[in-house]
């Protein structure tokens, strides 16, 4: 047992359940009097500092095997990879990193179905205000001290919650009622009590049909005159369910709802979730898949960034940038949907590898797309790097700090436009980047110009990783060997018996991903994009949690326009790149 | 548009019916510019975005005057699943939009609700507002986009005078009438 689990042991006493290591991931289980004391402790005075809180989530485990969890279970951890330490119904799940030394630590807390109900953390973290209400909808936890807990993705009269294994994925609910009123989390800010209730401020609803939200945003502002005193954000407008559809599909099945969480960069998705479950099942690739995946996630990146960067920009009146940054956009997926047939969601990504290797036509039109960025980029950089217009409108802009940030589980460009060089390509070994000569891009200001130029910088560090990759592409098969994800050859199915019982049952069950659960991190093109999978071993996920980064990101959204004027919000939340279908999920 | 053309050509004058020539004169100049609003929430509305981009360009179509404001479109673009959360805020921006409009479900899940069959996911956004063209794909191709459209400009060439009101019932099978006008 390693010095830190000795240590929460003998801080939390009796309230301290149990810990287990699985797939080089760290959990302690503690019960819920030990929860905040424990967490404020592990921040601030353990010696690794857990200073970023990653992910928060719930799981269910309703019809987990009770001889395999709770109390009756005289399985051990090797045998069940954590899963025996289950006492009660509910679980709710804290990822914590370490900034400065890179370590990852997940804190279990199981929560009674009786009575759920345990400390909110969101005075110790930022990023845990939005996490907590996310669980609240979804499992019905209550989280006591929380500032505004309400629900956050499904419609606020929903009855029942709809991640509880009890909840019928098809069960409808419409919105009949028109009580989706943000009035109250407004509050009486700016109102004279004396003049019975009279404000100066004037409320004005942005989005959800709104062209500056992008479609689905929606926020609720007090101004006074232009300025923004007090802002509220309602979000869930594309809530489609994923984590839901999920744990109704085997493991293989899920991988065409990843695709449909960051939409500007499906491959980036399936990689990190294939990653994800690979770790889980123990499984690793062949060099020559690692190397196509470094091809396609940069190439996704690029894409996400030209997205993001054209609508920003759209956003703010530069009508121009979008025709060349989408002429890019275009090039990029004219060699995508040649290697996978689809422009935007790929389904590309395979557990144990990728679903076809690349042709000379890919490599050519990814050599066209490399030779054509720079002119095109220099293009949209001559008009804005030195336009007075242009800058007046993100300079100093919605700025934020580090400290803030990090506490908001801000990561990724944003993070970087705050001077941090973090960068989970770097920071973490064996995320198929080792090897790659490129700079982590920063930018010291923290404001929407910096985040706009980290997107700038990043695309040509994507292109050198690119040409590098596109250069040593190492020779060999593009899928795993292990026949516990790949089916056998189709001449071996019809030549012996073992080989065609092993495509039945692959056909047939699926993927049987061992029990256990993991956490795998992946740079997407927002910043950490996590996937926490747990299995019991029936072929079916007991949870897929995606970790969103745009969740994070869009939480200090009100924090970042206080004070600044409504066509400064526009400005920030283009630069924020907030893709609804990973926000919402 | 029903002119006789043996005068048109011989004489310098045609013959035809009143309402004929205003009705096919209204459709044609409708047909060739259509405002459209792209409601577009998901994928699909990337993918909308990929549509009026220069490669693919819809202004050959007469239909790249993008609108954010119902009052000025005509042509309302589903582009994304609709959720029951966004449904009212759907229903009334339609509500918003003036006679004569259309409307396109672009993708499957604006037409059915594609594979979210779920607990949040409106199973087709004609559960909510009537719709003309519904054009398949996960998301769309842009050139499929185009089919749709010159199938609604089909269907608009063959609309009759005052019919288009008449023709087209919503169905509001589970929203209230006025649902999202309340606030």
């Amino acid at each position: 047992m390693s010095q830190l689990v000795a240590d929460i042991h003998e801080r939390c006493g009796a309230d301290f359940v149990g810990s287990h290591e699985h797939r080089g991931d760290l959990t302690v289980v503690v019960r819920p009097a030990a929860l905040l004391p424990l967490l404020s402790w592990l921040r601030d005075r353990s010696v690794d500092r857990y200073d970023f809180l990653a992910d928060l989530c719930g799981v269910d485990g309703l019809h987990l095997d009770p001889f395999v969890m709770g109390s009756q279970s005289s399985l051990k951890a090797s045998e069940t990879g954590g899963l025996h330490i289950w006492p009660e119904r509910f679980q709710v799940v804290y990822h914590l990193k370490s900034m400065g030394t890179g370590k990852r630590l997940r804190v279990k807390v199981p929560v009674p179905e009786s009575n759920p109900e345990i400390d909110s953390i969101s005075s110790l973290f930022a990023a845990a205000d939005w996490a907590e209400r996310e669980v609240f909808d979804m499992y019905g936890i209550r989280f006591r001290g929380h500032p505004n807990l309400k629900r956050i993705l499904c419609i606020h009269s929903f009855k029942g919650h709809a991640l509880r294994k009890d909840y019928f994925i098809k069960d409808q609910q419409w919105l009949l009622e028109d009580n989706e009123a943000l009035m109250d989390e407004l509050g009486d800010v700016g109102e004279n009590a004396d003049d019975g209730g009279f404000s100066e401020l004037i409320p004005l609803n942005i989005g959800p049909a709104h062209p500056a939200t992008h479609g689905v945003l929606r926020s609720l502002v007090k101004l006074d005159g232009e300025v923004i005193v007090k802002s509220v954000q309602e979000i869930g407008y594309l809530h489609r369910g994923f984590e839901k559809h999920s744990e109704n599909s085997n493991w293989t099945q899920v991988v065409p709802y990843t695709d449909r969480l960051n939409y500007c960069s499906a491959m980036l998705n399936n990689v990190a979730y294939c990653r994800a479950v690979e770790k889980l099942l123990g499984i690793d690739v062949p060099p020559r898949t690692t190397a196509i995946r470094v091809i396609i996630s940069e190439i996704s990146r690029i894409i996400d960034h030209c997205v993001c960067l054209a609508a920003c920009l759209v956003d703010l009146g530069a009508l121009t940038n979008f025709w060349w940054l989408f002429a890019l956009r275009e090039r990029a997926y004219e060699a995508l949907e040649g290697l996978c047939g689809a422009r935007l969601t790929s389904t590309y990504v395979r557990i144990g590898g990728v679903a076809d290797d690349l042709d000379a036509l890919f490599i050519g039109r990814v050599r066209k797309l490399l030779a054509e960025m720079p002119a095109a980029m220099g293009d949209v950089l001559k008009l804005i790097e030195k336009n007075r217009i242009f800058l007046d409108r993100v300079k100093g802009v919605g700025v934020i700090d580090t400290r803030t940030a990090l506490s908001h589980g801000w990561t990724g460009p944003c993070l970087r436009a705050t001077g941090m060089a973090y960068d989970l390509r770097r920071a973490e070994p064996g995320s198929g980047y080792d090897g790659y000569d490129f700079d982590v891009a920063t930018r010291p200001d923290g404001d929407s110009w910096s985040r706009l130029m980290v997107r700038f910088d990043e695309m040509i560090q994507s292109m050198r990783i690119i040409e590098q990759a596109l250069d040593k592409l190492p020779a060999g098969p593009v899928l795993s060997d292990d026949r516990r994800v790949m089916m056998p050859n189709k001449e071996e199915v019809y030549s012996s018996i073992e080989s065609l019982m092993n495509h039945f049952v692959l056909v047939y069950d699926g993927i049987k991903v061992p029990m256990g659960e993991s956490y795998a991190a992946f740079e997407g093109a927002n910043g950490e994009l996590g996937f926490y999978t747990v299995s019991d071993g029936t072929g079916r996920p007991v949870r897929v949690r995606c970790r969103p980064p745009c969740f994070y990101l869009y939480s200090a959204f009100g924090r970042l326009i206080q004070g600044a004027m409504v066509s400064d919000a526009v400005a920030v939340l283009g630069t924020l790149n907030v893709i609804a279908g990973e926000l919402d999920r | 548009m029903g002119v006789n053309t043996y005068y048109a050509n011989r004489q310098g004058f045609f013959l035809t019916r009143l309402d004929q020539m205003t009705n096919g004169l209204t459709n044609w100049g409708r047909e060739n510019s259509l405002w459209p609003y792209p409601f577009g929430t998901a994928c699909c509305g990337i993918e909308f975005m990929g549509v009026v981009s220069n490669t693919h360009d819809v202004s050959r179509f007469g239909a790249e005057l993008v609108r954010f404001s119902p009052r000025q479109a005509d042509l309302l673009v589903v582009a994304g699943t609709i959720t029951h959360k966004m449904a009212p805020v759907l229903r009334r921006i339609w509500n918003q939009m003036l006679e004569p409009k259309w409307c396109i479900a672009f993708g499957v899940c604006a037409s059915s609700g594609g594979f979210y069959e779920n607990y949040s996911v409106v199973q087709g956004i004609d559960h909510i507002i009537p719709v003309d063209v519904y054009l398949p794909g996960c998301p769309p191709r842009p050139e499929a986009f185009f089919e749709a459209l010159m199938l609604l400009q089909k269907k608009i060439q063959q609309e009759k005078s005052g019919s288009h009101d008449v023709l087209r019932t919503p169905q509001m099978a589970h929203l209230r009438p006025d649902a999202g006008e309340s606030r």
